[in-house]
């Protein structure tokens, strides 16, 4: 084992007979926090997506902690594995998505107890517990029972991400959490994130904050046309980028 | 009208019209019961069926909802028969109208689970669930009350569908109605009580309904 807490390689997948990921290459430590950067149509949301078995892929493999997620090749054949485990290692992931997803038909906090209750097997009123601690952490604890239908989109967010860190899980997968807000709702999700970066949670981020990006970031990754096409610190990269595909895409994009 | 000799033969006619009111209820509860169930079914092979089965399935429920239910019923006691399958009258009756009722629940509940967003399905498979959890705890919860307001329509039209069971000769309240008229003749006042009694039902269905919708319904 490598010790690497990600490691993709070779990544490929194809909707139909459009590749719209074309051998991506990605490592990732314990701690790190990485933006995946680029215009739309070039792979980052995909290739978030591969990462938990959201998006099947055709070619290439993924790891985490040294276990390769979601398929297995035995004597040269290539084989999806069983749902179950799938579900298993989804829970190794958590994730938060563009338009937050959260259960309408739940409270904030039995949003957060679900996965502990039903996939941690945790008892009702640990999960509740941990639920409420989780809520508190993102500002919400005295929303908790509130519904989803009750709550701003900014607030429907920071639950919708509680909801994904009290699985603990190893990882966290951020997918365009703010695009969906009013921009006066961003702020509020963008320092829960910056708070659990400083908490030493690692992250890989798709994101359109450049700001964001370029301030909470260890790493940065351009995607350009289903391929890394630049990667780096984040000064370097916002200061100096080396190829023209990213210097172009820097100035069209917002960084305020 | 003479009221006081309405009211009087009324009186008089009380236990078959109970027994009536009787038959057609059990008619409903059951057509409305198993057709559920088949419903149900039905709308889960039309959503997560393999191909094939879906095929079949879809086959199934656009014969029957282009059917008239007088059609099946009279296919179902008489037709039935011919092949071997010798059901009584009630029997053949229910097996129609719950057939009817599981080609309109299983496209109700068909529509109340694909008009869920994907993202509900992709944020329960994020937090680990299985498939069949997130049936349980995310998916169905929500199509429930969906299926709920479409669904009472349906139980309703199953009560007054149970009226065609009369053709076949099963007693329920229509046929025990048309038995008194022809012995007194007063076709207007019991064709109007009867048409009372049927609404009662289906309103005390319908307001039960409201209950059910107002006591799971979501927040917002």
């Amino acid at each position: 084992m490598t010790g690497n807490l990600l490691e993709i390689r070779d990544l490929h997948k194809r909707y139909g007979d459009v590749e719209v990921l074309k051998g991506v290459d990605c490592t990732m430590a314990q701690g790190d926090v990485i933006s995946i950067i680029g215009s739309s149509g070039s792979g980052k949301t995909t290739m978030l997506r591969c990462i938990n078995m959201l998006e099947e892929f055709q070619g290439g493999s993924i790891r985490i902690d040294g276990e390769e997620i979601g398929y297995e090749t035995s004597g040269g054949t290539r084989r999806r594995k069983k749902e179950k485990e799938i579900a298993r290692q989804r829970a190794m992931t958590g994730m938060a998505f563009q338009q937050f997803n959260l259960f309408p038909h739940m409270s904030a906090a039995e949003n957060v107890m679900l996965g502990l209750v039903k996939v941690k097997g945790m008892r009702r009123d640990e999960a509740r517990a941990l639920a409420e601690k989780w809520l508190d952490r993102v500002g919400l604890a005295e929303r908790r029972d509130r519904y989803p239908g009750q709550l701003s989109g900014g607030q429907q967010q920071r639950v919708a991400i509680a909801r994904a860190i009290a699985m603990n899980p190893k990882l966290m997968l951020f997918d365009e959490v703010t695009s969906a807000l009013d921009p006066e709702l961003v702020n509020e999700v963008l320092q829960v994130i910056k708070d659990l970066a400083r908490d030493g949670m690692s992250m890989l981020l798709v994101t359109h904050e450049m700001r964001f990006a370029y301030e909470v970031s260890s790493r940065v990754i351009f995607m350009n046309q289903g391929r890394i096409g630049e990667e780096g610190n984040p000064r370097e990269m916002f200061h100096k980028p080396q190829t023209e595909r990213l210097a172009e895409f820097l100035k069209t994009s917002t960084f305020n | 009208m003479d009221l006081v000799a309405f009211l009087e033969t009324l009186w008089l006619a009380r236990i078959p019209i109970l027994k009536g009111i009787g038959v057609t209820v059990s008619i409903s509860v059951l057509a409305i019961l198993v057709g559920t169930v088949l419903g149900v079914g039905v709308g889960l092979a039309l959503t997560y069926g393999a191909k094939p089965l879906r095929w079949l399935v879809r086959g199934y429920t656009d014969f029957i909802r282009g059917t008239p239910v007088l059609v099946l019923v009279l296919a179902s006691y008489y037709v039935l028969g011919t092949i071997g399958i010798d059901l009584g009258p009630f029997q053949a009756g229910v097996l129609a109208l719950a057939v009817f009722c599981s080609s309109h629940v299983g496209e109700i509940v068909r529509g109340a689970l694909q008009s869920i967003p994907k993202g509900q399905t992709e944020a329960a498979k994020a937090i680990g669930l299985t498939f069949p959890q997130t049936f349980a705890y995310v998916l169905g919860p929500q199509a429930l009350r969906q299926v709920l307001p479409a669904w009472v329509n349906t139980a309703a039209e199953m009560v007054k569908a149970s009226t065609l069971l009369s053709i076949i000769g099963v007693a329920e309240l229509l046929l025990r109605t048309q038995e008194l008229i022809s012995r007194t003749f007063m076709s207007l006042e019991f064709y109007f009580f009867a048409g009372f009694l049927y609404f009662a039902v289906n309103y005390g269905i319908e307001r039960f309904g409201r209950y059910v919708e107002r006591k799971t319904s979501i927040p917002s």
